[in-house]
């Protein structure tokens, strides 16, 4: 999951990288498209934008869906993603509490093993 | 071996956190509620934050305070006990802001082993979004992300 949310933080990073899929991202914030109105609009072949919107759509910054021949293509499930990694950092934190607990129950224990022991003698 | 922690967003006021220890619930609870233990464990390492002090006058009723450092601006939490519980529940209010939670901790013994249940229920899901994680830390990488974003736009626009 940690790998996992990293993964997809570099993906996004690597769509970023390039001018015209910034352009897209922007494009879809005002209005959904298919892959043809992006195409002309960037002034691209099919197969060039196809490619565009397929890396875009691996980082999960844009959704694509088929309804009859025209591809379109809206914004990604963002707020999913934002809650993932929140969830997984709010996981970590309890996590890194909770090994720290554990070594004071071990320490609470032993320490009371000694005092039991005392005691007997 | 390490026991497992899980975390369960159980509707969208609450969140749950489990994990069993490897001691008896008496333990658990006194490594809970005595600030010279829970010192020792409530701020990990990991988290980049240190604790400055620690009150704590765990009986119904009876407040407690915790003061963190992180790089050079310092905070405090604060809050009331509702419900305690020896041994096996607490209950207590996070007042440091309007939409703090109510926590709730319960300590389950089986075969020498506790079962520990940590439930935080916020007044409104905007609440938990905004004040869930490091006490109010929300995702950097995404908010890193998010300004990225911005800026970027904000050059595709100009260009």
């Amino acid at each position: 999951m940690v790998q996992y949310t990293q993964t997809r933080f570099d993906a996004s990073f690597a769509a970023l990288s390039d001018a015209t899929r910034r352009g897209v991202l922007e494009q879809l914030g005002r209005v959904d498209a298919s892959i043809t109105d992006l195409a002309e609009k960037f002034r691209m072949t099919l197969t060039g934008m196809k490619k565009h919107v397929g890396v875009l759509e691996r980082a999960g910054l844009v959704t694509t869906e088929k309804v009859g021949r025209v591809r379109t293509c809206k914004l990604g499930p963002r707020r999913l993603e934002e809650e993932a990694a929140w969830i997984e950092r709010y996981r970590q934190l309890w996590d890194a509490r909770f090994d720290a607990l554990d070594t004071v129950v071990e320490e609470l224990k032993q320490k009371e093993k000694v005092v039991g022991r005392n005691k007997r003698e | 071996m390490k026991n497992l922690t899980t975390i369960e967003r159980k509707s969208e006021r609450e969140i749950v956190v489990t994990r069993t220890f490897n001691g008896p619930a008496r333990i658990v609870f006194e490594a809970w509620t005595k600030p010279e233990l829970f010192r020792q464990w409530w701020v990990p390492k990991s988290v980049g934050m240190s604790l400055l002090s620690c009150e704590m006058d765990v009986r119904v009723g009876g407040r407690y305070r915790l003061e963190f450092a992180h790089g050079d601006s310092q905070m405090a939490f604060f809050g009331t006990y509702k419900e305690v519980t020896p041994h096996s529940r607490l209950v207590w209010t996070n007042d440091e802001s309007d939409g703090g939670a109510v926590s709730t901790v319960t300590f389950e013994e089986r075969g020498g082993k506790t079962l520990l249940v940590y439930h935080e229920l916020y007044p409104s899901k905007e609440a938990l979004d905004a004040n869930a994680g490091m006490e109010n830390a929300m995702a950097e990488t995404f908010a890193q992300l998010d300004e990225l974003l911005v800026i970027l736009g904000a050059s595709v626009g100009r260009s």
